[in-house]
Formats: structure tokens, sequence, C-alpha cells
């Protein structure tokens, strides 16, 4: 939980960075340099001494020694390490990172394949978590003290304190195995997998495109249940930062001046209030967005999900460190530029900030 | 701060009181005090501490609480339902899910307490450092930071344990080691706007090292926020834990990590939901716990980070 | 409580049916769960996996195959028949008229013999296979030639026995691919393989429809196939790891087949009508290596106490129940000449005696370097148990599958609890490894388990190496038998159980084919009523 507040805080103390003087531009870009280059250093250095041999994914246990020793040439590893790195860095430069043992594929195409999914489920999941999260906070926030407050309060703290693995294998078990609601593990059932091709790599969009409606509701009944379990995160969070949102606002003049004005309690809520929130909510949503982009690992291997957080995992588990590599930097892509994005548009939407 | 001390001696009540403290010490307890009656007053922060309370009752008792050998085998008597014998059932291997269970809490208190020990000086050191030097220093260690903040918390956490081998210690190290940047960065915001203030300028005066400086006025005046929000971290904590544990890179078998004991449970959670529940709810109810705490601690010590 | 879920299900299984039709799934298409995440190459000369070979072994055909209720029957599948030269070192094989790979082109001794070379020039996990009878890259394309469009020759540099020459052509690297359409896509002088890793170009009964690496792989049926078309048009595999979602698809009728159910599911299915099990005894053993680089492991006695000190019985009947037999013998049940005598049992008496006289009356400690997953987890902690009667504290490390790999690779292990699959249906493939270590040295070329554990066997290494030529195979079986029984007796290792292959179908699944080995696990006789 803390982890998105963390994120909100220093959202927010970021923009000091972009504070539009002349040549700041350069100095973002330069320190953005910076962090991806510290970011693949660290990675590919936790690769080099993770005590797993990652000619052992290339070639298996039984393969003969002198096989082994051509595939460990092959693959640079006999370099040294500061080789091996100053050859990946410059290979990524051009675009190139490298070939997944695992999957025999170049990584970014990879990428292309498994990013959709995480995209998807975590497009739901914040979905709903507005959909659901602001409602709860404004209603917290005009009782405050009393029981709905706490309600919501206990309900967003229970979301920051549950293990999702566990949560995801109770709506497994309650959802899909007792009351057979929802579909299982996976994106689609296991007959319909040859049936897709993927045009934008989202289920949903993908077999719209292709009109037919029974893998629609296929894709549906797979995504509902881990997207609503991820969902519990961002609604928790945004429904408690909806609340101290609106108490703020709500303590302010000019909803004085309304009430005095005899503008009904409804439209000064929703309207007004919940209108002056949304700009800093902007902010709390994107966070959120990306805490999820890369926070899904745990309920994708639960839900067997073919995203971005298994594909990373799985290479990790295997030494196949191209594909972790290149994982680590899109990931770490995405939550940088959503940060600066966030940035920008609560620069842009606030009006006190732009001044 | 017991509710005990205050029966034990019934002047203590004024004493703490008191509009008039007579020394430093009183007017601490004091504030304390006010401190706490506001805090008692959170129903649900009192929950919380009642549930860490609880959890460090049972750590220290856990020997005199379990009914069974938490360890001990019994493969004829495996996966055996819930009932008088075996409260929350068996294992797989037929050990006692319950005693395993409160064998397990030290694991978990184990854990959060290490990280917090670890994490919470090493960004404290790190964030005060940068905020009062500044310059370079602030740049290069802010930078390390970020790098750090751009990974994923679990990945990142995955990454150490797998390169240092699964156990305890080693998931304890990897979880500090994601869990600094934050404290590194609040500690560094509080230093900014503490370092041009009065005091330090007539302490520095006086003589006092950089050093002296940074340990003795700044890290101090951090040290709210600080604990505020690593109380509030231990959930989230807890939580990176039981992953490590339930992938397989937390503890080693057969230590009886919550975590694990989920994953050990998920075979079996169609015919034997009990066995993945049980850990999962003691997890949750836990990690609840330190929330709860937390969120009473930031009301009474740091109302304005409040949300 | 139970019962009230049960009722609560059977309510809700009531109230929704009209809804939640079953899923059935088509008649001509079979639908299988199966952890697929181990394939990493569609190569058959490059290929290793236990689904890459079973994926080759429905999509490739090999030169020769053999009987899989009677492994001593060899039989021609691309060869119509062969032939074994006075001196044992030229074999001859007479090529099937009329095959068509699935791109049309003809199939012929040609391609054959490009084939086999292929597995010897790219050198890739399997090489060694074919490259044991002394073919190099140097040397591949004149020992192994097409005379004519109907005619292989293959020579090899000794006298060996002819079935162990046979047995490692029924293997992956026996596939043939097609020539012209592999080097159609050759790029920079690869043979094609870059290219092959991902596509294919083969003759079998099923043909690649589309791999998803780590998420599924389609097969669609050869119309053509010379021996007769599949009945399956398509077979689709989705790769799901987990057992308990295996049992779950599989009891909702949303797959056909689910390949790697544990004991706990399979207690669970056994009473429902809807869902058969068929059995088949694999290859693979579960085994202890103990390291003799540690000093408490080299001793004989402490060795011997251990294999006394496994609760054999219990974990095949519970941990493993119906997917192991108890076999202590490095040659699985089923190969020629193995040894089918199970001595040991869980005796903690005897142990401790033997630990006595060792000089170790109070045990010791020592580590176990273990792969975490949920049966070997559950063995090896039930080792651990076992164990600590005689005083013996085992500490548990777990590990990814690579990572404990890694370690046991560099020597770096106490005991290391394995599973060891036979490469291809020669008794030498075990011999080789748990009896032959030519150089035990840090730096030893060959590698075998013996030296993964440090173990000089002696003069074993040669009898292994001279069990390869005995050309009589009762004498042959004769000599594994011997080498079987002195490791048991002596070796480091405590071979505890051979594995046995489940596959559980729905009711409606007929004519599955499991193999001894998985690239005899068939497809194509599949039928569903």
């Amino acid at each position: 939980m803390s982890a998105v507040t963390r994120k909100h805080r220093d959202g927010r103390r970021r923009a000091g960075l972009f504070s539009g003087k002349t040549g700041s531009i350069l100095r973002v870009v330069f320190s953005l340099a910076i962090t991806f280059f510290g970011l693949l250093l660290v990675t590919f250095l936790i690769g080099r001494v993770l005590p797993i041999d990652p000619v052992l994914a290339a070639v298996g246990d039984h393969a003969s020694q002198s096989t082994y020793d051509r595939v460990r040439e092959e693959m640079g590893l006999n370099l040294p390490l500061w080789q091996q790195f100053f050859i990946y860095i410059s290979n990524v430069l051009t675009g190139d990172f490298g070939t997944s043992v695992l999957t025999s594929n170049p990584v970014l195409e990879d990428i292309k394949r498994v990013f959709p999914a995480t995209l998807e489920l975590a497009t739901i999941a914040t979905l709903i978590g507005v959909i659901l999260g602001i409602p709860a906070g404004v209603f917290a926030a005009i009782n405050k003290g009393k029981w709905p407050d706490h309600v919501v309060r206990v309900i967003g703290l229970a979301g920051y304190s549950m293990p999702i693995f566990w949560l995801g294998l109770m709506g497994l078990l309650v959802f899909y195995m007792k009351l057979d609601w929802v579909a299982g593990p996976g994106r689609l059932d296991a007959f319909y997998v040859d049936f897709i091709e993927p045009t934008t790599g989202l289920m949903l969009v993908d077999t719209l495109i292709e009109g037919d409606m029974d893998l629609f509701w296929n894709a549906v009944s797979h995504i509902i249940l881990p997207a609503s379990i991820l969902a519990y995160f961002s609604l928790a969070y945004i429904a408690r930062m909806t609340r101290s949102f609106m108490l703020e606002q709500l303590s302010q003049e000019y909803i004085l001046t309304a009430r005095v004005k005899g503008i009904s309690e409804h439209r000064i809520i929703w309207r007004h209030a919940l209108g002056n929130v949304m700009v800093p909510l902007v902010t709390v949503i994107a966070l959120s967005y990306a805490n999820l982009l890369e926070g899904s690992v745990l309920t994708e291997i639960i839900f067997a999900w073919p995203g971005l957080g298994l594909y990373i995992t799985n290479s990790l588990l295997n030494a196949d460190m191209n594909a972790v590599l290149g994982g680590t930097v899109v990931v770490g892509a995405v939550f940088i530029s959503v940060n600066m994005l966030s940035d920008l548009l609560y620069r842009f939407l606030d009006p006190r900030a732009r001044r | 701060m017991t509710t005990q001390i205050s029966t034990a001696k019934p002047g203590l009540k004024q004493w703490l009181t008191s509009d008039t403290p007579q020394s430093r010490w009183q007017a601490q307890c004091g504030r304390a005090w006010l401190g706490w009656i506001k805090f008692s007053e959170n129903k649900l922060a009192m929950i919380g501490l009642s549930v860490v309370v609880g959890l460090i009752l049972v750590t220290i008792f856990a020997p005199l609480l379990a009914p069974y050998d938490p360890l001990a085998a019994d493969l004829a008597n495996r996966i055996q339902p819930p009932g008088a014998e075996h409260w929350f059932g068996t294992d797989q291997l037929g050990r006692d899910i319950l005693s395993r269970l409160i064998y397990g809490a030290q694991y978990t208190l184990m854990i959060v307490g290490l990280v917090a020990i670890t994490a919470a000086p090493v960004g404290l050191l790190i964030g005060t450092a940068a905020g009062f030097f500044g310059g370079w220093v602030d740049g290069v260690l802010m930078r390390i930071t970020d790098i750090f903040l751009a990974f994923p918390k679990l990945i990142l956490a995955l990454a150490f344990v797998s390169a240092l081998g699964p156990g305890l210690e080693n998931a304890i190290l990897a979880i500090a080691i994601t869990a600094w940047p934050p404290y590194a960065r609040i500690a560094r915001a509080e230093t900014i706007t503490v370092r041009k203030s009065d005091f330090i300028e007539a302490a520095r005066l006086q003589g006092t090292s950089n050093l002296g400086l940074i340990i003795g006025h700044i890290m101090p005046m951090c040290m709210s926020s600080l604990v505020v929000r690593v109380t509030l971290d231990m959930a989230g904590m807890i939580l990176i834990a039981a992953g490590l544990g339930f992938l397989g890179l937390g503890a080693q078998p057969p230590t009886p990590e919550w975590g694990a004991m989920v994953s050990d449970g998920r075979q079996f959670l169609l015919e034997q939901w009990w066995v993945a529940t049980v850990p999962g709810f003691a997890i949750f109810i836990v990690s609840l716990g330190f929330n709860l705490l937390g969120d009473g601690l930031r009301d009474v010590l740091d109302p304005r980070g409040g949300d | 409580m139970r019962k009230l879920i049960a009722g609560l299900v059977m309510g809700t299984a009531l109230a929704t049916t009209p809804l939640a039709a079953q899923a059935e799934t088509p008649k001509n298409v079979l639908v299988m769960a199966n952890a697929i995440d181990d394939l990493i190459t569609l190569d058959p000369a490059g290929m290793f996996e236990f689904s890459g070979l079973e994926y080759a072994g429905n999509t490739y055909d090999r030169l020769i195959g053999f009987d899989n209720d009677d492994v001593s029957k060899i039989y021609g599948v691309i060869a119509e028949s062969w032939d074994v030269s006075e001196d044992g070192k030229t074999y001859t094989f007479k090529i099937r008229d009329g095959i068509k790979f699935a791109s049309g082109n003809d199939l012929t001794a040609e391609d054959a013999a490009f084939s086999l070379q292929r597995v010897i020039l790219l050198d890739g996990s399997p090489a060694f296979i074919l490259g044991q009878f002394g073919l190099t890259p140097e040397n591949v394309k004149e020992k192994i030639r097409a005379v004519d469009d109907s005619t292989l020759v293959m020579e090899v540099d000794k006298p060996y026995a002819p079935s162990f020459v046979l047995y490692c052509l029924t293997s992956g690297v026996g596939s043939v691919v097609d020539k012209e359409e592999v080097l159609a896509h050759e790029e920079d002088g690869d043979l094609g393989s870059n290219w092959m890793k991902t596509n294919y170009a083969g003759s079998g009964p099923f043909e690649l429809n589309k791999w998803v690496a780590g998420q599924s792989l389609s097969l669609k049926a050869n119309e053509d196939y010379w021996d007769g078309a599949p009945e399956m048009k398509r077979v689709i595999i989705r790769n799901v790891k987990e057992a308990a979602s295996q049992q779950l698809l599989l009891e909702k009728g949303d797959i056909d087949i689910a390949r790697n159910l544990e004991a706990d599911q399979l207690a669970s299915i056994k009473g429902d009508d809807d869902i058969k099990i068929m059995a088949k005894g694999k290859g693979a053993l579960w085994y202890l290596g103990l390291s003799q680089k540690n000093e408490y492991l080299s001793k004989p006695k402490v060795r011997e106490a251990l294999k006394y000190l496994v609760d054999y019985k219990g974990i095949s009947e519970t941990i493993l129940a119906g997917r192991s037999q108890v076999h202590q013998a490095f040659l699985p049940e089923g190969f020629l000449g193995a040894y089918n005598e199970n001595p040991y049992s869980l005796n903690v008496e005897k142990a401790k005696e033997l630990l006595a006289e060792a000089g170790l009356p109070d045990g010791f400690t020592v580590t176990m370097d273990t792969r975490n997953t949920t049966a070997v987890m559950a063995m090896a902690q039930s080792i651990q148990a076992t164990w600590s009667l005689a005083g013996i504290n085992l500490e548990i490390i777990p590990g990814d599958n690579k990572q404990t790999l890694t370690k046991y690779r560099a020597r770096q292990h106490d005991i290391y609890i394995g599973r060891w699959g036979p490469d291809y249906q020669d008794p030498h493939t075990n011999a080789s490894t748990f009896a032959w270590n030519p150089d035990n040295s840090d730096d030893a070329t060959a590698k075998p388990l013996a030296w993964r554990n440090s173990w000089d066997p002696k003069g074993m290494t040669a009898e292994v190496d001279a069990a390869t030529l005995e050309r009589d195979d009762a004498k042959r079986a004769a000599m594994y038998v011997d080498l079987q029984k002195k490791v048991l007796e002596s070796g480091p290792f405590v071979i505890m159980f051979q594995e046995t292959e489940i596959a559980s179908m729905r009711k409606n699944v007929n004519n599955f084919v499991l193999g001894p080995s998985f690239d005899n696990n068939y497809y194509r006789y599949v039928t569903k009523d």
C-alpha cells in the first residue's frame, strides 16, 4: 500500500525537477539516461551473480561437455564481465535486446506479446478501482467519523493487508471451483487458444475485432476474477485518497459560500468538490495504474496469466538474462514515464501548479 | 506507556497532565501520555495494537501454546480436516497446522523486525546525507535511490534472493534492499527543511562536526515521520516476505513460514481448502493489525502526513 | 463442513445448470493440459526436453521405432528394413517409398542422411547420442551418406552391439527432416537451425500449427500421412503447470486429458465416473546423489545406512501414490538387463548400527539441494523426518530446478535429490552415467552422475565400455545386472523410485498411447466417442 503512497508523494516531489526553466529538459533527459543505465547495470550484475548457469537453459542437463562449451562461448559468457556489459549496452542502443533462450524469440517480440496481457489486466483493474473507489471515498468523506467512514476505512486497510496470492487462490476456490461463476486460469479456455490472432494483443479487443461474441465472453469470464482481485488494491488506495482530498475541499470557503447560496448538497459534493478533487486524483490513479502494471507478478502466477510479470519471473528462474533485462527495462520505462506523465498532467490541469 | 502503570501510581496521572512540567523528562512523558490518550480513543488502532501484541505473545509462548511439534511429519495422517484433534487440520506431511501457525508467528515477527532495523537506518543515513550536503552528493545518492525505486519491488527482491540463495536471512536482506529508498526520500525531504534552520547554524557555530550535526540534530527531526512510515510499511514487508515464501524463495522447509504454508496448500485447494486458507488468513490478520496500528500512529505522531 | 460445501455446490450446480452449459470439446479435436514450459525449441536436432521429444515423436517420422509394449522388438518406420555388416561397423537402411513431407517434397535417403549429419554438425544437446559412435563434424559426411534415393549407409567406429546403435536411432535424433525445406531457410550456413527452432519441416502424422512459448502448442493432422491420417484433426496442448488447475479443467470438461496430476489429485478424481486413468512405467528414476567430497558421505557404511533410511513404501504410497514404484537399481524396469530386486527398505535400527560402525553413532549434519516443486519437497521432507530418527540432521536447501542443478553440476552439493531420465532406450544410457567415470578430477571433460558425486567407480568404467561391444544380448544383459548390483551395494546413489506416467482423461477419449519414453507418447490413434 505504502508503495503507492510513496509514489504519490515522490511523484509530487519530482515536480521540482521539471520546473519549466531552460535547460531543465536536458537535465531531465540526462538524469533519465543515468537512471536507465543504472537499472541495466544492476539487473545485469544480478544476472551474472545468479547461482544459475545460463547455459543450462539453452542446452539442458544431458548435453556433452563439448556442446556445453561451444554454447557458452556463443553466449559470450567466457568474456570478462565489463566486455559482456559493454556488448549488451551497445546492442540495446541499436534496439537489439537479444534473443530469449526460453522462447527462441527476440526479447522485444516476446515483450510485445506478453505486455498487452498485463496492460489489459491492469486497465480493467484500474477501471473497476476508479468506478468503485471514487464513490466510496466521497461517501466516506461526507460521513466523516460515522460508520460508513469506518467501513470504507476498514475495507481499504483490509485491501492493503491482503496477501494477493492468497486472495487469488480464495477467489479461484469460491468463484471458479465451487460456484462456477467465472472461468479459471488463463486468458481463454484451453480449446480457444488457437482461434485468436493477436492484433492488438488485448484479448477483449481482439475478440471483438474478430466479431466472435463467444470468444469475447469467454475472455471476459477469464479476466474478471484476476482483474477484480487486482482492483481491490487500487480501489483501496483510490477510495482513501478521494476521501482525504474531499475532506480538504469540503472545508474550503467556496463550499460554504455555495451552501449559503442554497445550492443543493448533492450538487456541491458531486459537482463542485469532486470536480476540484479530480485534478489530484488523476495523479493518484495514474500512479496506482503504474503500480498494477509492475506489481501484478503474483496475480499472474496464480492465474497463469501470460503477462510481463510471469515472463520476467520465469526468465529469472532460468537465468534467461536477455529476457529479464528487457522486461526490467520495459517495467522501469513504464514506471518512469507514468510518473512523468502524471506530473505533467497535474501541472497542466491544476491552475495553481501552472502558475 | 501501559495502563498498568497509571493504576499502580495514583499520582502519576496528575504528574503526566501537569500544566507546569518540572523537567524536560516530565514534559516529554506528558506529551507521550496525551498521544496515548488520543491513540487509545481510536478503536481501530487499538485493535491493531492488540493484534501486534498478540503476535508478540504468541511468539514468546509458542512452545506452551502449540499442541504438537510443528515439524513432526506423520504421513499416515496427512491432510486431515479440522477437528477436535487438529483444530485447523493437518498438512501434506501430516503436521498439525495450528502448531505450525503458532511457531510461524516468530518468523513473521523476525522478518518485520529485522527489515525495519536494517532498512530504516540505511534509508535515514542516505537521505540525511543527501539532504544535508546537497550538490553532487545529493545527485549521486538520489540517482541510486531512483534506480532502486524504478524496480518492481517483488521482482527486485526475487532477483536478490535468487542471487543470494533462498533462505530466511536472504529474504530479509532482499526485502531490506527494496525497502530503504522511500525512507531515504522522506529523510532527505525532512533534512532539507531543517538544514538551514537556526538551531543547526547555532550548533555548527559551536563547532559540531558534520557527522555530529547529522546524527545529533538532523536525524532526531526525521524520526517521527520515519517511525510512522516504517510501521505502515510493515504490513507490506509481511506481504512481500509471504510472497517470497509462496514462491519457494523464503524460509527453508520445514520452517513453518506462513507464505510457504499457503503455497503447500495450493495443491489441495479444491478438496482440502483449509491447508491454504488458514495460514493465508493469519497473514491477512497480522498485516491488517500492523496497518491499523500504523494508521493510528500516524494520526497521533504525524497529523500533517495523514493523507 | 465438507458436506455443507458439497451441499452448496450441489445447490448452485442445480440452480445454474441451464446457464453453465457443460463445455465439451469438439469430437475431432484433442485438448490437453500439460506442463510444456520446458519446450524451448522445435528442432529435433537441438531438443532434449520431454515436451520437445513428445512433440517430435508426433510430428516427425524416425528411421526406426520400437514396440511400446515390448521394447526388444525394433521395427522400421521410414526405413523399411536394415542390415548390419559382418564386422558390425556398417548399417544399411532401405528407405520406404512414397512418403511425402508436409511441404509436398518426397522423402528420400538423402533427407535421412542430411538429418543425421545435421545433428552432428549442429552439435546441439542431443548430438552426443550419435556422436558416441565416432561421428564428428569432420567425418560425418562420409560416415553417413545416401547411396541412392532409397539406401542410407551409416558407419560406426567400433563393432558395437547392434541393439545399442539401433536404440539410439529410435530416439529424437533419428527424426527425418525435409532437407530442401530446411535449407531454403538457411541463414549464414546455420543449416536452418534458427528457422527450425520455431518451425516445422517433417512428415509425421501431425504437423505444427502454432507454438506460443510458455503458453500453448497446437498441431493439425497430416491428412496424407502414409500410415493413415489421424482421426483428431487438431491437437491443442495448453501449458498448465499446476496439477490442481489441471484437475479442475479436466473435471469441468474444458480439456480431454490432464497429464500432470499428482497423487492427491489422482485420489480425488478416483470417484469421478467421467474420468479414467492410464498409467505407464517410464524410464525416469528418483534418486539421491551423495557427494563423495563430503567427509561423512564418503564412508561406505554411511552410504549403506542412508539406503536403509528412506521410507520407500510410505513415499510411494502417499506422496507419489500411483506415480511411481519402488526401484533401486540404475536400470529402470523394461530396459534390457534391468535388475528389479529392491534389497533396501526402511530399517532405522540397522541404519543406526551401520552409523555406529562408521564411528558416527550420534549422526551428523548434511545439506540437500532440493527442487521446490510439491512432490520433490514432500519427498525431501519425508526423508528429513526418517533420517532424524537415526540422528542425522538433514538441512533442505530449496531452489528452482536450474539453480539446484547448477550447483550439482559444479559438484557443490552434499546431497542432491534428482530425477534422471534415460536419453535413449539402451541400457548404456544409464550405465554410462551411474557407473562410468573415466576421470574424477574437477576439470574432467566427461561429467556423468558418478563424476558429479565425485565417485570413482574404478573397474566399472571399463566394464561399462565393454558392455557396449557385447553383441550377444543375453550376455550383455548379464553384464548390466552385475554392474547394477555393484552400484546398488557401494555406489553413492540412493535410487528410490521409478516413475510412472499418468494420463487422466475424459471417459470418451480412446486409444491415447503412453510409451516407455516421452517420445513414444502418441496422439495419432486417439478417437473420441
